[in-house]
Formats: C-alpha cells, structure tokens, sequence
C-alpha cells in the first residue's frame, strides 16, 4: 500500500488496483468544523482534477477533487451519519470514496508523504 | 478592492486592528474582512458558539466604524437620514436604525446611542467609508462629525458575560438591554453598551485602541470567558435572525422587505420624514412584495447565500444567507421570497447543486433571544 497526495489536499492511498481517497488534515484544519458531506454514487466515473465530492463545514461549502480517474466501487456511509470523522479520523475513519484505477500511470504526478509536508509547509 | 492589484498589492492594503498580535497570540487563524485581518476562529467554529450560548464569549469587532454626530438639531437632523425616533430618545438609550438612500434602499444599518453631547453611531465596517461620505454630503455643515479611527471595539456576549464583566467593571449590571453609560475597564474610560449581535445578554465595549490588549487580557482572565472568532460571530447572528448587511440587506431591500418594521415607530410612520417614507409606510401598512423570512431546512446539507428558493414548480426567491445550526443541529438559512409564500410553516424548496432540498418557513429568531430588559 503507497500513499499518495495531491496539491488540493487529497490523498489515496493505492493497493493493488483499488484506491482508497479521502482529506488531509491539513485540509479539515482549514475548513474547520464539517457538517455534512456529498459523496458520490457508487458507480460514478470520476476523472482526475474533476469534482468528486463536496464538504460543508459551519463556514463553506468547498470541492474536493478526484487525484486520478477511476470508477466510485464503495463511499464511506459512516459520514453521512457523523460527518465530523473527517474532523476526528481524515486519514482513516473519516475516508471518502474507493476507487477502481482506470491508468494506475496517473499515480506518478502524485506527492508521496515527504513531498506533501513539505508541500504544506510552504503554504 | 481594485482588480488591477496583484494578490501580493492586495495583501498590502489590507489593515491591521489594535488586538492583531493578541489575536495570534490566542491562536487565532487571521483572514482578511472588510479590509482587515481578522481572527475567523480559534479553537473552532462549533465549540466558540456553543460556549458563547452557554457562558460567556469575547469578540473584537473593531473593524467596525464609530461615529460621533454633535451640534445644535443633530436629532432632527439624523431623523431626516434615518427612520428612527431620535428626538425622544433619552440619554444613554440606544436605536438599531437604517441608513437609506433617496429610494428607501437600505445603505446600512447601525446602532445610534444618544449620550449628553452627542449621538454615537456604530457603523459597519464594509461600509464605513461610504457612510461617513454619505453623512458629510446629507448632514447640516454646522454638525460635527467624528470618527473614532483610533478606538477598539469589544464584544462580551452569553449568559454569563455579566458576572464576568461587572466582577471588573462594577455598576454595568444595572444597564438593561440598549442602555449604555461610561465606566472604566482596566484603568482606561471606556463606554459601554448593553447590547450585542449574538441574541445573547452581553455587552459592547467602546475604548481607546492603546487600552484593547489590557481590557482583552483582563477580560479573558475570567473563567467565564473565551475568545471568539467572526465564523461563530455568523452562525450565532443567523441563529438569532438577526440580518448581515452585504448579504441580508443592501440598496434593494428597505425596511418593509427586511422585516424591520420595529426600526420604523409609530411617530415617523405618521409624519414620514425619512427617505422613502410614502413607499415604506405604505407597504409597512400594506404588505411589501416581497418578505425576508426564515427557512429550517430537513436534512444535513446547508443551502448558502445566492441558492434558489422554489415554492412548488415555481422560483420565488433566493437565499440570502445560511449555513448549519450548532445550536440546534439542523441547517438553517434566511431568504427573501414573493410575499405569497412567506406564510409561516409553508413548505418551499431550496435548490443546492442541482438538488431540490425540503424546507419550511420558520419564525425567527431561530434560537429564543435572551436580552436583559428593563423591568424584567
């Protein structure tokens, strides 16, 4: 399993041909308290930088985008009862979608976990 | 802002208030607003709002602008700019009025404090510059007008904001809702107000800006109190329907639109005086086309400014602003729509990215206002 991360603050974490994608924690602290969150069907075909899911923190609503292109195989249904997982656990309970891979290349454009800190650090 | 400066220029122009490194200092994420840095949150927007509602919560609000109108008729004179009854206001009594331009359109709306030698107005920060612009073009030359650029604004709101106050401040438990009076805070004068945007008792502290960080720091001393930041400001004035000029009020709404018929007493209904005055009386009296109501919306997902409101097939209006509830836990909005379907519990639809979502016209104040007022 390899973690990935994007410059909007995603990550995926890949195994095998299926990907897992949620929010940094970098990216719940900036938005703050989240109240609600839009996920997509499952099914859905998502392509790279394209919208995926929307958060709603007490503030603003903001657009989180798909790192690479794949097809929706499974959403987080635990954050439509407790949307503030993404507050407590972003990178492991408060996930988002999973992802079945359509170019696995796409990848390499990626952060790894050291690029995106210091990426962060930089903001 | 000037579209022809680079973000790096914009950044340059925005301003900085008297409790700027306090704030940082406290933990504050800063954001520019209304040209200022200013403090969005400190510890988070759900928890500053639930400790406002249930203690005692301090917010820096200096950004707004504070005016000083003095000289013979200043009363008659603010009359004929705003539909407030100012000629018998007593010493020390405070107004929530609306500036309004030559239609009735409401350019702002503020506080208007009669003290012994003068009338004191708390402007909004945004809008500041244009109103001071607007009262020096409409006031009589021989008025004085002040701005006190170089003073700080506190704000102490919740139900335990007067044992925290009065402990430092004595006799400011013996104002009652909209009464002010001078005192001193920290070994500064300061004037303060029992008043607030929160639908909390609380009050609000005019000082000089150079005694901000002591009355701050003393202030936060007592258990009572925390800091907090302008997202909670936001959730709690919406939760107290209290309006936001800029995305509740602007030149298109008046005082019959908005809902603010108290703004407008019975003396200036009936000898008129004010701009717009045949048109707003007569739709204070009739029905305006148009109503600001509140909305509670089912499920989780809060509708924002500009949404589209649907009563059946048929668009009747927009959001103007809304967001989540924390004190109720349900996402709540303010709109405006075609008077027909602003009866109270009609069922509407909010359009939010496509989605038609389930609404109902609710009376506002969403959370009941807790305002200490006199007799009670």
């Amino acid at each position: 399993m390899t973690t990935y991360f994007t410059e909007d603050h995603e990550w995926i974490t890949v195994n095998g041909g299926t990907a897992t994608v949620g929010i940094t924690d970098y990216a719940q602290a900036q938005l703050g308290d989240i109240v609600f969150v839009e996920l997509p069907a499952a099914g859905a075909n998502v392509a790279k930088g394209g919208e995926a899911a929307v958060v709603e923190s007490v503030k603003a609503a903001s657009d989180v985008f798909a790192p690479v292109t794949g097809t929706v195989s499974e959403v987080n249904a635990a954050l439509e009862e407790d949307p503030a997982l993404v507050n407590s656990a972003p990178e492991g309970d408060g996930w988002f979608f999973k992802l079945a891979l359509a170019d696995p290349a796409e990848l390499e454009g990626l952060m790894d976990a050291a690029a995106y800190k210091a990426f962060c650090e930089g903001l | 802002m000037s579209e022809d400066l680079t973000p790096e220029e914009q950044d340059d122009i925005i301003q900085t208030l008297p409790l700027d490194r306090w704030h940082r200092d406290q933990g504050a994420r800063m954001v520019p607003f209304a040209g200022y840095s200013m403090p969005i949150q400190y510890e988070g927007i759900l928890a500053e709002h639930l400790w406002t509602r249930e203690s005692a919560g301090l917010f820096d609000v200096s950004h707004m602008g504070q005016l000083l109108v003095s000289g013979d008729g200043v009363d008659t004179a603010l009359e004929a700019l705003m539909p407030g009854d100012f000629v018998n206001l007593g010493v020390d009594r405070m107004r929530y009025s609306l500036l309004l331009d030559d239609q009735g359109g409401i350019l702002d709306d503020l506080m208007v404090t009669r003290r012994a030698g003068d009338f004191y107005l708390v402007v909004n920060g945004a809008t500041k510059a244009d109103d001071i612009a607007h009262l020096h073009e409409h006031l009589p030359e021989e008025l004085t007008l002040n701005h006190l650029d170089e003073h700080a604004l506190l704000a102490l709101q919740g139900p335990k904001a007067v044992d925290a106050l009065s402990r430092i401040c004595p006799g400011v438990e013996m104002l009652t809702f909209m009464t002010a009076g001078a005192f001193e805070l920290a070994g500064a004068p300061v004037w303060i107000s029992r008043s607030g945007y929160t639908g909390e008792d609380g009050f609000e502290i005019s000082l000089p800006a150079e005694a901000a960080e002591a009355a701050a720091t003393l202030l936060l001393a007592q258990p009572e109190v925390k800091p907090i930041g302008l997202g909670a400001r936001d959730s709690l004035r919406l939760e107290a329907g209290l309006p936001l000029y800029g995305h509740d009020l602007d030149t298109d709404t008046d005082p019959a639109t908005a809902g603010l018929g108290f703004a407008v007493p019975k003396r200036r209904r009936a000898e008129g005086g004010f701009p717009g005055a045949t048109r707003i009386v007569r739709d204070l009296r009739e029905g305006p086309a148009r109503k600001r109501i509140g909305l509670i919306l089912a499920g989780r997902l809060p509708a924002r400014e500009g949404a589209p409101i649907f009563d059946g097939d048929t668009p009747v209006g927009a959001v103007s602003s809304g967001g989540f509830s924390p004190s109720l836990q349900v996402p709540i909005a303010m709109g405006y729509v075609q008077a027909a379907s602003a009866e109270l519990n009609r069922p509407l639809q909010i359009e939010v990215r496509g989605k038609r979502l389930d609404a109902v016209v609710a009376p506002m104040p969403f959370v009941p206002h807790r305002y200490v007022r006199q007799g009670s």
